[in-house]
């Protein structure tokens, strides 16, 4: 399927964008862009609304294909055709979960796994192993969406992500509809969860305390481009330019101050 | 597949009318009280001879009549010489009646001599208003530009109607307005027409009293009634035509005014009416079995389901596709949407009518029509199913790996599948209520009773028998929607949602 990929491919890297750019109609959403995704750390796409982050999250799913440039997943081109088998190894969590209604929690945890003709065994004890990780209560598989809260959603959404063990998991703001206490615990969790899975994490957010809080790498966008990238430190103790230093304390909050204790902003 | 097309078959031979079977005549009449009785007294003919006849009666004008005798889905209807010359064959030169004779053998037509009586168009007035007006000849009226006149569909746009009686008599009335026949009465005895076209054997002028205007420039032609035939019916059962031929001159204008009244003013059945004449004319008749009101009732809802179902039945194999397609290919689609809209905006009588020349007449036109009626709710629904489902649903399924034709069979068509299921509710109880017009071209099903009703003024056969029976189906289907609705819809699309 794919022929003479460039060697040129960072072997720390799993998802590399080379010159990826994202034109709908008149208006660029994305300028010409290059990024490494390391393996196995948290980056974490940040930006105000509307920076391109999403779209970028997008190009690396295959659910847009970029204008001009390409996105390379593990070797791989990432085109409409590649993107249907390449998904698998992708797990993908939005804003309120994206949960099919029609479906039980535990349908929905099962459903590619089944289309794939898991054997019912496999697919029950995969799904056992999943509710320690997320700590979801067993009772709640039973459930349709519309009967569990927001955050039990959300915890439904990762194990339908993580169900075929994927190398990456893109998560678009996946605690922006969320109360702040249940925020707090699920971002508590879905870090030790990472951590255990030692799993590659791309995730968007506008907010700078989930990104320090869980983030290894930090990609800052701007108007569809990439303004500074690095560590969480890095940024804050040298912030390009007045925008990030404005973003960054737009959002101080006691939690944050503590955080940020220590430095010049 | 195999399964579903025997059971399509068997319910439309079940549906169609007739089989082949050399003594059997198909006897069709137009829709008013005269033409049905001449139907039914061939029908006494058919049996006289030794033969059966399935009379399809009411089926339409004399647009529909002659088409479906030259296509042989009837063998045999009365006509009327004035007619015959006017509209059957208004291109050809007709100065004698061997003249109509040879023309409509070039056709594959035959007919019978005159009958014996002359039911000529006239137009009327309450005496009473007639006599105030003085009015007496269609000359007088020229002085009476104000009045209303109404005339039949039929009577508005033939050359020997309205059009030639205008120009004929140079009058200006410019109020004139078209109506069904059959309430022509009912609007001259209330007094909301001043004038109206009759027919001059129809019982009702003597009844109501009405004056006849004398056509004093002799515009209306002769109208003697006579049987047309298909040769072939002469070949395959001659015995039916010589006991038509016995009724040649026989039948004079006093005595088809009587059975008119009879059938209109006594309430008896055109069958039983002709089933008298039979016994006094041929000395013999075909036992007519009175056939109660649930066992008609029965007949119709059979004949009717059969129009809903197999129209629905085929609108939804179609109509679904269409759906998923025009949300696929949003330009395809928007065609798609277009198209079945138009198809929408065609009146129904025209569909209907349209379809003729196609599928003849009888129960397939009238389930092509209602076809095409069903497929915009059902098109329009599934597209709005499909393009409804939120983006984030849809990526989310495509983010997990699924392929287009997993993703709308495991996701978007359970999600889409309640507004499918409206849209199938809604195109059955459309189709439900439109399948009445189907009686006009032969169809049967509940217009039927409502067609016959309207024609003999009786309010009850129509409530009773088409039109109470039509919405008790309309509510049984709602109910049945429903109830597939709370079984077949996923449960968690109908869980309210948990406050959480």
């Amino acid at each position: 399927m794919v022929v003479g990929m460039s060697t040129k491919v960072s072997q720390a890297s799993l998802l590399t964008l080379k010159n990826v750019t994202m034109i709908f109609g008149s208006q660029t959403a994305l300028h010409p862009t290059n990024l490494d995704i390391p393996k196995q750390k948290t980056t974490v796409l940040l930006g105000p609304s509307g920076c391109g982050k999403s779209t970028l999250l997008r190009l690396c799913l295959g659910l847009m294909i970029p204008s001009t440039g390409e996105v390379i997943f593990e070797g791989t081109p990432v085109t409409s055709e590649s993107a249907l088998e390449l998904r698998k190894k992708m797990g993908y969590v939005i804003q309120d979960g994206g949960l099919f209604p029609h479906l039980t929690a535990y349908e929905n945890i099962a459903l590619m796994a089944r289309h794939l003709e898991w054997t019912e065994d496999r697919i029950q004890s995969r799904i056992h192993e999943l509710i320690k990780v997320t700590q979801f209560p067993e009772d709640g598989l039973t459930r349709y969406p519309v009967q569990i809260s927001g955050g039990q959603r959300q915890r439904v959404s990762f194990m339908r992500a993580l169900m075929l063990d994927p190398d990456v998991l893109f998560l678009d703001e996946p605690f922006g509809a969320l109360d702040p206490v249940i925020r707090a615990d699920l971002q508590e969790d879905l870090k030790h969860m990472i951590q255990s899975l030692n799993k590659t994490v791309v995730m968007v957010t506008h907010d700078i305390g989930e990104a320090a809080y869980a983030g290894d790498h930090i990609v800052f966008m701007k108007e569809g481009r990439i303004l500074q990238e690095g560590s969480f430190e890095g940024i804050v103790s040298k912030p390009k330019d007045s925008f990030v230093t404005r973003f960054i304390r737009a959002q101080r909050t006691v939690s944050l101050d503590k955080l940020l204790e220590g430095h010049a902003i | 597949m195999k399964r579903a097309s025997i059971v399509l078959w068997t319910l439309f031979f079940v549906a169609s009318p007739t089989f082949a079977n050399s003594k059997q005549a198909t006897i069709g009449s137009k829709k008013f009280t005269e033409a049905v009785i001449l139907g039914e007294i061939a029908v006494q003919a058919a049996h006289i001879a030794g033969g059966t006849a399935t009379h399809l009666s009411e089926l339409g004008g004399t647009r529909t009549l002659w088409n479906a005798l030259l296509s042989g889905e009837i063998d045999l209807y009365a006509e009327y010489t004035g007619t015959i010359i006017q509209e059957i064959l208004k291109n050809k030169p007709i100065k004698t009646f061997d003249d109509i004779k040879n023309a409509l053998k070039n056709q594959g037509i035959l007919m019978t001599r005159p009958l014996g009586f002359n039911n000529t168009y006239a137009v009327g007035m309450q005496s009473a208003k007639a006599q105030k007006l003085g009015i007496q000849t269609i000359s007088d009226l020229k002085k009476h530009p104000n009045l209303e006149l109404r005339f039949s569909h039929e009577f508005m746009d033939r050359a020997d109607g309205w059009k030639g009686l205008k120009a004929a008599y140079g009058l200006p009335h410019t109020d004139v307005l078209g109506l069904e026949h059959h309430l022509s009465y009912r609007s001259l005895a209330e007094g909301i027409a001043d004038l109206v076209d009759l027919y001059s054997t129809d019982a009702e002028i003597a009844y109501y009293k009405f004056q006849t205007l004398e056509d004093d420039r002799g515009f209306f032609p002769q109208y003697q009634a006579l049987f047309l035939y298909r040769e072939d019916l002469a070949q395959k059962f001659p015995a039916l035509i010589t006991t038509l031929k016995r009724l040649e001159g026989k039948i004079d204008e006093a005595r088809m005014i009587e059975m008119n009244a009879l059938a209109k003013i006594k309430k008896i059945s055109e069958s039983k009416v002709a089933a008298q004449f039979s016994q006094s004319f041929y000395g013999q008749k075909k036992e007519i079995r009175e056939i109660g009101y649930w066992e008609r009732l029965w007949g119709h809802t059979q004949s009717h389901l059969i129009l809903v179902i197999l129209s629905m039945l085929a609108a939804v194999m179609v109509a679904i596709p269409l759906g998923i397609v025009a949300a696929k290919q949003p330009r395809l689609g928007q065609g798609i949407l277009s198209v079945v809209s138009i198809l929408q905006t065609i009146p129904s009588l025209a569909l209907l009518v349209f379809m003729i020349p196609f599928l003849g007449i009888g129960a397939l036109p009238a389930i092509a029509a209602l076809f095409i009626y069903s497929l915009l709710p059902i098109v329009r629904n599934t597209y709005m199913g499909i393009t409804s489902i939120p983006l984030p649903l849809r990526e989310s399924a495509l983010a997990l790996g699924l392929r287009p034709k997993a993703c709308l069979k495991l996701i978007e068509l359970p999600l889409a599948f309640r507004a499918i299921l409206t849209g199938v509710k809604t195109a059955t109880i459309i189709n439900i209520g439109t399948a009445t017009l189907g009686a006009l071209i032969g169809a049967g099903g509940y217009g039927q009773p409502i067609l016959t009703g309207i024609r003999l003024d009786n309010i009850q056969m129509i409530l009773l028998e088409g039109a109470v029976p039509a919405a008790v189906l309309a509510l049984v289907a709602q109910a049945g929607f429903e109830l597939l609705d709370s079984h077949l819809t996923p449960k968690g699309l109908q869980l309210k949602a948990n406050q959480s």
